[in-house]
């Protein structure tokens, strides 16, 4: 490698560029906002305005409440799912793995919308699929969209469907990066294979789990499409809003700027804080 | 061995049983898409069980058309989709190529700062874009603005600084001493020994553009310059919709990307999986 400053600019110059006006500036100015009354033009300096506002409104902290609930359920099953297919794909006893990867894996390609509209067919009253099945095996009919606790669990089951497989990829790409000797060697000295998974595998895949918790903590904060389609506008009354949700009605159905800003910058505090606490987390028992 | 065989067997067909029921529930969605998308509306709303595909996706197709102009936004969709796959795997591989190759003042600030974004919500962004390119630059509505703002990204450009600093530094070097320009080696050298990893950045990079939902909903809400998804996501929640037209739609939406998933597998899977093995 050479020491090129002009080479190494030249090629990164576009890529700075877009980074420079589309992040930067935006990360500054979004904070700068927060901090300005906006509901009048011109705005003005009001440091107190939308962060005072925010800590006295109900609706941000059901957001709040809501989000971390779907967060504090969704992400753990989510990530313990994926590891579970992860696993079984990795089995050397699996037979047309093809078409078990396929069916894991295809929800990655589905848009959010196409997703959230056959989740709301699917979970209707009284012409969804999923409540004639209930039905047919005896089980009492859910309504899925006018109670908060049925509602809340379709979002956390849409989203867990939709990510799932994609967590599952990067941990069996993780998985399959591990050396096949680790295991020879295991296997010779008679180690289970429970106990394989849970000294060698999980160990070694930390780093990989903490990616994903990373990036499924970052995705779910700021969770929209799901609350915004599949249970109409966060309903049923509020019960299903997220923060994601409350900065869209906030900043783009009132055009209130400032206090969307204040939104956004707790979420991504949220976000911050509770990547650190993983991150130590799993520092500390290595 | 011949225990050990059996054991072996049952383990296998445990497995197995386990796997074919989730696997079951997994396809479940994607095929009753496709079901509701072949059945009149008045099929949707009926108290039968419906499990098998009907023949009505022409109709249903039609329906969609009169509620919203779909093959309109299909032909934005497709020509952003494409325009910003190639600018943003040349820019991200420009940039990739630039941090695994080179030496110099200020490196570690930036790839520093890259790896910071990872760890930040879009959110924050979201709103002071929004008012750049709407206010001030006076870009609603077109696929600049489709285009240009998300052609950040993080994890692509880390993913091609990792493959081209995986390349040997003589096939460089060679054609240094001969006097190849800096640029032509990238071109000419670096890129077509990167193909498949290009590969795999194009194909995350364009489904990532298909499927965008929440910039061009806000950017692009004038009804000629909705994107695919955002037209479909329109009609959700109207009482007076076809559903079987918003179900074709989906199909539409879905099942070109499952096509392409099937037939580059391999790439899609490397694209994915690249943030996170190194």
């Amino acid at each position: 490698m050479r020491n090129r400053n002009a080479t190494a600019y030249r090629f990164l110059a576009p890529y700075l560029l877009i980074f420079s006006v589309f992040w930067v500036w935006p990360i500054i100015s979004s904070f700068m906002i927060s901090f300005q009354a906006t509901r009048t033009v011109p705005w003005r300096f009001a440091p107190g305005f939308n962060w005072g506002r925010l800590i006295g409104d109900p609706a941000f902290f059901n957001a709040v409440k809501n989000t971390l609930l779907i967060l504090v359920i969704q992400v753990p099953v989510m990530i313990a799912l994926a590891m579970v297919m992860a696993v079984l794909l990795n089995s050397p006893l699996l037979k047309a793995r093809g078409l078990y990867r396929f069916a894991f894996f295809a929800p990655v390609v589905v848009g959010e919308v196409a997703y959230s509209a056959v989740f709301r067919l699917m979970f209707s009253l009284d012409f969804g699929i999923v409540n004639k099945l209930l039905n047919s095996i005896g089980l009492p009919k859910i309504d899925w969209f006018s109670n908060v606790t049925p509602a809340m669990a379709l979002i956390m089951i849409a989203v867990t469907w939709r990510w799932a497989g994609y967590n599952a990829i990067i941990l069996l790409a993780g998985m399959q990066s591990i050396p096949e000797d680790v295991y020879e060697a295991a296997t010779l000295d008679r180690v289970s294979k429970l106990k394989q998974f849970f000294h060698i595998t999980l160990p070694l895949l930390k780093p990989v789990i903490v990616f994903c918790l990373v990036l499924s903590i970052i995705g779910t904060m700021q969770l929209f499409t799901e609350p915004f389609l599949i249970t109409e506008r966060g309903g049923p009354g509020g019960g299903t809003e997220t923060l994601g949700l409350l900065l869209y009605r906030q900043g783009f159905r009132s055009l209130n700027f400032g206090y969307a800003s204040a939104v956004a910058y707790t979420m991504a505090a949220l976000a911050i804080a509770i990547t650190l606490v993983q991150l130590w987390l799993t520092r500390e028992k290595q | 061995m011949s225990s050990l065989s059996s054991a072996r067997l049952r383990r296998s067909i445990a497995l197995h049983l386990f796997l074919t029921p989730l696997a079951l529930i997994w396809l479940f969605p994607l095929w009753m898409m496709v079901v509701f998308s072949t059945m009149p509306d008045n099929g949707i709303f009926s108290p039968g069980i419906e499990l098998l595909p009907h023949g009505n996706f022409v109709d249903n197709f039609n329906n969609l058309q009169r509620d919203t102009n779909f093959v309109g936004a299909i032909g934005i969709s497709v020509s952003v989709a494409v325009t910003y796959t190639f600018l943003s795997v040349l820019l991200t591989s420009m940039a990739g190529w630039a941090l695994a190759r080179y030496q110099f003042f200020g490196k570690g600030v930036v790839v520093g700062i890259i790896f910071g974004t990872i760890t930040l919500p879009y959110a924050v962004v979201l709103i002071p874009q929004f008012i750049m390119v709407a206010r001030d630059f006076q870009l609603a509505n077109t696929w600049v603005a489709l285009i240009v703002p998300p052609l950040f990204n993080s994890l692509g450009v880390l993913f091609m600084r990792q493959s081209f600093s995986m390349m040997p530094d003589d096939l460089f070097d060679a054609a240094r001493v001969e006097g190849v320009k800096e640029w032509r080696i990238f071109l000419f050298v670096a890129l077509p020994l990167a193909r498949p990893m290009l590969a795999a950045l194009a194909i995350i990079l364009f489904l990532a553009s298909w499927n965008n939902y929440l910039w061009p909903l806000l950017i692009n809400s004038q009804p000629g310059s909705m994107t695919a998804p955002v037209a479909l996501g329109t009609l959700i929640g109207l009482t007076k919709v076809s559903w079987g037209g918003i179900m074709a739609g989906a199909v539409m939406l879905t099942v070109p990307m499952l096509i392409v998933f099937v037939l580059l597998q391999r790439h899609f899977i490397a694209g994915i999986a690249a943030g996170a093995v190194k």
